[in-house]
């Protein structure tokens, strides 16, 4: 396959405006090949609008999205073939059989039609959909419905594979079902998938991203963001000065459980966690201080993110 | 062109597979009939096509629309537009295709008309002339409504308002020689080049004018091409 190493989908600065309101703003991702990206976030948080642009069913506003390379807007097409989507609503032509449905989303996607035979008998077999291959999809019940749509979005063999709530609205068994396919697509396919499920994406997935109104506000592994569920105070402290003295210093705090030394853009941005309940930056300020770095700025971020976590966790029980 | 091919040929088999397509060709042909023979009871018939070409240009009115109405419209409803559009298709592919289609479907359905042609041969000595560019008239017309039905198609998720809004459309082009009456000079002029009918006449007389097909070539190019354009719009919302 090509360029192994850089990632496979590389999201930069997207920002999407419905009307002036904006939907996103400045999203800023990656996803590496053959990882299974989770998007967690509250109906309306911006999940379906960054997936429609990571598909190229619209163009953003700005930034810039590239699937293996190729950007979604400018190498539309390219791109465009690397990708196998399932939207919200499952998009079915319910008039036509499981078999003619899907040769049809084969053709229009490139597969060869010598090809095309055999890979729709994979998929049938794949997605358990064997008795029914001479079924009018409109006929089908909302959970086969959801395999045949599964079974278009992994016809051609993407290298990144799109899904959009892939287990909303049906039945629990059939959610189950519907799990073990993805992780089985995720070990050799590039996955990103979006729920409002907290356990859900625990699950399936290796990394989450937390949106909310519009932006990432967490970006973890789901362990580590179960963590900061259980009761963790989280701390960015911007610090100018020697990163691995400042996340020592920072470390013999009391109370201090982790610290993340600066990744990424911002090389000042340190993480603090710290035992639930204390608030620590009293403490934090007096030691950069007294050691003559620059304390450029503080925050408590557990508050937010446990909002969030309410919201999606009351979601799910109801 | 395969993709052309690919979304045409769907689309062809959803024709010939739906009661609308059969129910649209069946009202064509029993209206188109009655036009046929209504010359019958005259004393002195003319073995011609002109009262069907009449009829004809009327009915495509009704027509026209409810054979394209369901292309665009019913895959925004469905949401399989979200899975068209980020097929490695390209938009202009995508109303190709759908377009082509729906021509297909007119073709058999005026096709099914020859029968008229071959009754007034065999049982008249017909002028051939005026025949056969009424057909050529006829093609040109009913692609040109099938692009106006294509474009309204595009703008609504509702069959029944892409049809009506395309029926207007039609009507005001179709009668638009009557508006040109009520004004005189320049005005007249470009309202009456509008006209639908004061294009299509001629051919049913056995006049083929270039400055006919290109304005019927030009109907047809200037809505496919907004339809594209407004299919690419759609994503920018």
């Amino acid at each position: 396959m090509s360029n192994n190493g850089s990632p496979m989908i590389e999201v930069k600065g997207l920002t999407h405006f419905y009307g002036p309101r904006p939907a996103i703003e400045d999203v800023n991702f990656e996803v590496q090949r053959g990882e299974i990206l989770g998007f967690l976030g509250p109906n309306g948080a911006g999940k379906t609008t960054t997936m429609r642009i990571i598909t190229g069913f619209m163009p953003p506003t700005q930034g810039k999205v590239t699937v293996a390379g190729f950007d979604v807007v400018e190498q539309a097409l390219e791109a465009r073939r690397r990708v196998g989507y399932l939207p919200e609503t499952v998009p079915l032509y319910t008039e036509m059989t499981v078999t003619s449905y899907l040769k049809y989303m084969g053709t229009l996607r490139g597969v060869p039609s010598r090809k095309l035979k055999v890979r729709i008998g994979e998929v049938i077999d794949l997605c358990r959909l064997g008795d029914y291959r001479r079924t009018i999809i409109g006929k089908l019940s909302k959970g086969f419905r959801q395999r045949v749509g599964v079974a278009q979005a992994i016809l051609h063999d993407p290298e990144v594979l799109v899904l959009d709530e892939p287990t909303i609205g049906i039945d629990p068994i059939q959610v189950v079902e519907t799990r073990r396919l993805i992780q089985d697509l995720g070990k050799e396919q590039t996955v990103v998938l979006s729920s409002h499920i907290l356990p859900e994406v625990s699950m399936l997935c290796q990394r989450v991203l937390i949106i909310h109104q519009g932006h990432i506000v967490a970006e973890d592994t789901p362990q580590r963001l179960a963590q900061n569920l259980q009761g963790v105070e989280r701390i960015e402290v911007e610090v100018r000065g020697p990163a691995a003295e400042v996340a020592a210093a920072l470390r013999r705090i009391n109370g201090v459980t982790d610290v993340q030394p600066p990744t990424g853009r911002n090389r000042n941005l340190f993480i603090v966690q710290a035992r639930h309940g204390l608030d620590l930056r009293d403490e934090i300020s007096r030691v950069v201080i007294s050691q003559g770095w620059g304390l450029l700025s503080m925050r408590m971020s557990t508050m937010s993110l446990e909002e969030i976590f309410l919201k999606l966790t009351t979601r799910e029980e109801s | 062109m395969q993709r052309v091919q690919a979304v045409a040929w769907k689309e062809i088999q959803v024709y010939f597979s739906s009661p609308m397509a059969y129910i649209v060709g069946m009202i064509f042909l029993a209206l188109t009939g009655f036009f046929f023979v209504r010359d019958f009871g005259n004393p002195f018939p003319e073995a011609s096509l002109s009262s069907f070409y009449q009829g004809a240009t009327i009915i495509m009115i009704l027509l026209a629309p409810a054979l394209t109405m369901r292309l665009l419209a019913e895959e925004r409803k469905l949401g399989t537009v979200e899975l068209l559009l980020t097929a490695p298709v390209r938009d202009w592919e995508v109303v190709a295709g759908k377009y082509l289609a729906s021509l297909v479907f007119l073709m058999a359905m005026v096709a099914l008309t020859g029968y008229y042609v071959l009754l007034l041969f065999i049982f008249a000595s017909p002028d051939p002339g005026p025949i056969y560019a009424g057909y050529l008239g006829l093609f040109l017309y009913g692609a040109a409504a099938l692009a106006v039905g294509m474009l309204t198609s595009s703008l609504t998720n509702n069959q029944i308002v892409a049809a009506v809004v395309a029926m207007g459309i039609l009507l005001v082009l179709y009668f638009s020689d009557f508006a040109a009456a009520a004004v005189t000079g320049l005005p007249a002029t470009i309202i009456g080049e509008m006209s639908i009918k004061t294009h299509f006449d001629d051919f049913g007389l056995g006049v083929i004018d270039t400055k006919h097909i290109v304005y019927f070539v030009c109907v047809t190019a200037v809505f496919l091409f907004i339809t594209v354009r407004a299919l690419e719009a759609r994503r920018w919302r």
